[in-house]
C-alpha cells in the first residue's frame, strides 16, 4: 500500500488502509526521536511554509519540530505579523508565497474548507492544520496513534467524546477516523453545545454524561472554549464542571482499562479534574509526543517520493 | 529475457556459512561485533549469519535492522513515498565493530545511505560490509569486506535474491535481457 494523495485536507474520505499506513509510518518515525541524532535527511531541500491565520502554540510547534526532524526548510508566516494584517487577501498571500517555490503549506485558518480553495492556486501540497470548525486531521491521527498504542485496534472500541461538540474541529476529524476504523462513537455535552443532527455523522448523542461514560474504553474530553462563555451557552464554569467535568468518581463508571484523552490546552477544574488529568489513566502527554511522529509521517508521505531502495 | 538460477537453497546456505567463518576469523571470535541488516533482504541474511556464528563459534552477536529510506539521495517528488520498514538497533553501537549486511552490492548508493543512517545512531569503532553477491557496476567508491559470491553481470541485468522469509524459497536468480543479435535462432 502506497500513499497517493497530494494533500491532507481532512480525514473524511480516507480509506482504513490509508489511515493505517499513516499510523504505521508514524510508529517508524517515533524511533528517530530516540536516537542521539534526532534528525533524518528525508526532506532535505524541501520548503515547508507554516501559514497560521489563527493562534496556535502546540500544533504549530509540533509541525515545526516534525519539519526540522525531517530536515525540511521552514518558513513561518503568522497572520498577526504579516501582510494579512495590512489587508492582503488570502489568495494574494498564496500567490506571493508561491513564487518562493514552496513544496508544502501547513495551514490553519478560521474558514472551513479553505484548503480546498487554495489548492487551486498552488502547485504545492497542503496539510490542513485546522480549518474553522471543519477538520483537524493530524489531531485525529495523533489521537488514533495513542489509542492504537494502548488498545491495539479500533474494532468495537467504545469511545466517548465529551464537551463542546458544536465548535470543535477535533471532534469531526475524530468521528470520521474512528467510524472508518470500526469504533463506536458517542458524543456528549449540554444541548447548547451539541449540534443538531450530529447523529447523521454516525454517532450516538447524549446530554447525560454519567450515562454516556458507562463502560467506555476511551474518554476524550474537549476544551471548553472560555472565550465562548460570554455567549451564555451554559450558566457558569462551576456548573459546567458539576455536570460535565470528568472527575475521579465519574471515571469509575467507565471500563476499568479506560484511557483519558484531551487535545489540549486543558482547563483544569472546568472540563477535567486535575487528579484525572495527572492520573494513571491519562494519556494526554503521550498525545503530544505522538503529534510530532504523526506530522513527520504525513509530511514524509506527501513529500518523500522516490525510489524504494529496500524493495529489491 | 533469460532467467538463470545462480545459487539454490543449499548454495545460499553454504555461501552464508563461509561468510560467517570469514567474519569469525577476521573479527577474532566476534567479541564486540554486531550485525546490522539493511532492509529488506539484508535483515534475514544478518540473522542467518548470526545463527551460524552462534552454531560454530558459540558466540551471541547482536543483530539489528536499518531502514535507509529516510536517507536516499534521489530527492525527487516523483513517485510515492516508499513504505518505511523501521530501524531497530536495540544495542549501543558506540565502540563496536558493526558489520552491515546486504543482499546484492550494485551501485553502492544503498551502502552510502546506510553509512549515513548508521552514524546517526552513534559512533562505531569500525564499520565493515558483508554482501551475499557483488555484481559490480559501482557508482561510488565503496567495496565490501566480505563477499559471498562475485558475479559478472551487465548493467541492465537483474540480480534477484529470493528468501523463504519473503518469497517462500531460497534462490539467487540472474535475469538477462537477450539482445536482438543473441535472440536470433
Amino acid at each position: 500500500m502506497n500513499w497517493r494523495h497530494k494533500h491532507l485536507l481532512g480525514i473524511e474520505g480516507l480509506a482504513p488502509e490509508e489511515i493505517t499506513l499513516i499510523l504505521d509510518t508514524a510508529e517508524k518515525m517515533a524511533e528517530v526521536a530516540t536516537r542521539p541524532v534526532k534528525k533524518v535527511p528525508a526532506l532535505r531541500a524541501k520548503l515547508v511554509v507554516n501559514l497560521f491565520f489563527e493562534n496556535s502554540t502546540r500544533t504549530r510547534s509540533s509541525f515545526e519540530i516534525a519539519e526540522k526532524r525531517l530536515s525540511a526548510d521552514t518558513l513561518n508566516f503568522s497572520a498577526s505579523t504579516s501582510s494579512v494584517s495590512k489587508g492582503e487577501s488570502l489568495v494574494d498571500t498564496i500567490l506571493n508565497v508561491e513564487r518562493m517555490m514552496p513544496d508544502c503549506y501547513v495551514m490553519r485558518h478560521p474558514s472551513p474548507g479553505v484548503g480546498q480553495l487554495i489548492s487551486g492556486f498552488t502547485k504545492a501540497s497542503i496539510v490542513n492544520a485546522g480549518d474553522g470548525a471543519h477538520e483537524h486531521p493530524t489531531q485525529a491521527l495523533l489521537d488514533a496513534m495513542t489509542i492504537r498504542q494502548r488498545k491495539g485496534s479500533f474494532k468495537g472500541l467504545r469511545v466517548l467524546i465529551a464537551g463542546d461538540i458544536a465548535h470543535s474541529r477535533v471532534v469531526r476529524s475524530n468521528i470520521h477516523l474512528l467510524n472508518t476504523m470500526g469504533a463506536e462513537v458517542t458524543v456528549c455535552g449540554p444541548a447548547t453545545l451539541l449540534p443538531p443532527h450530529i447523529e447523521s455523522l454516525g454517532v450516538k448523542a447524549s446530554t447525560a454524561f454519567e450515562e454516556a461514560i458507562r463502560g467506555k474504553d476511551v474518554v476524550m474530553m474537549l476544551r471548553i472554549q472560555l472565550e465562548r462563555q460570554t455567549r451564555g451557552l451554559f450558566p457558569s464554569l462551576m456548573e459546567y464542571y458539576q455536570r460535565y467535568g470528568l472527575t475521579e468518581e465519574r471515571l469509575k463508571l467507565a471500563d476499568k482499562d479506560v484511557i483519558v484523552m484531551h487535545p489540549g490546552p486543558m482547563n483544569r477544574g472546568v472540563e477535567i479534574a486535575s487528579e484525572v488529568a495527572d492520573g494513571p489513566y491519562s494519556v494526554i502527554l503521550d498525545q503530544v509526543e505522538n503529534g510530532v511522529s504523526v506530522r513527520m509521517a504525513v509530511l514524509y508521505l506527501l513529500l518523500g517520493g522516490g525510489e524504494d531502495v529496500s524493495a529489491h | 529475457m533469460k532467467r538463470k538460477t545462480i545459487l539454490d537453497a543449499a548454495g545460499i546456505q553454504r555461501t552464508l556459512g563461509r561468510l560467517a567463518l570469514e567474519l569469525a576469523e577476521r573479527l577474532q571470535g566476534c567479541q564486540g561485533a554486531a550485525l546490522i541488516g539493511i532492509h529488506r533482504r539484508g535483515v534475514p541474511l544478518a540473522r542467518r549469519i548470526a545463527d551460524k556464528l552462534n552454531e560454530v563459534e558459540k558466540v551471541q552477536v547482536p543483530v539489528g535492522s536499518l531502514d535507509i529510506n529516510l536517507y536516499r539521495d534521489d530527492f525527487s517528488s516523483a513517485g510515492t513515498a516508499p513504505v518505511l520498514r523501521g530501524t531497530q538497533v536495540d544495542f549501543d553501537i558506540e565502540g563496536r565493530t558493526v558489520v552491515l549486511v546486504d543482499d546484492v552490492l550494485f551501485t553502492g548508493r544503498t551502502i552510502r545511505a546506510a553509512l549515513d543512517a548508521l552514524v546517526d545512531l552513534g559512533r562505531p569503532a569500525r564499520v565493515q560490509l558483508a554482501v551475499l553477491v557483488d555484481r559490480g557496476h559501482r557508482e561510488l567508491p565503496i567495496q565490501a569486506d566480505y563477499v559471498g559470491l562475485s558475479l559478472n553481470t551487465r548493467r541492465e541485468d537483474h540480480v534477484e535474491l529470493h528468501l523463504t522469509e519473503f518469497d517462500g524459497e531460497d534462490a539467487l536468480l540472474l535475469e538477462t535481457q537477450i539482445t536482438a543479435k543473441e535472440g536470433r535462432p
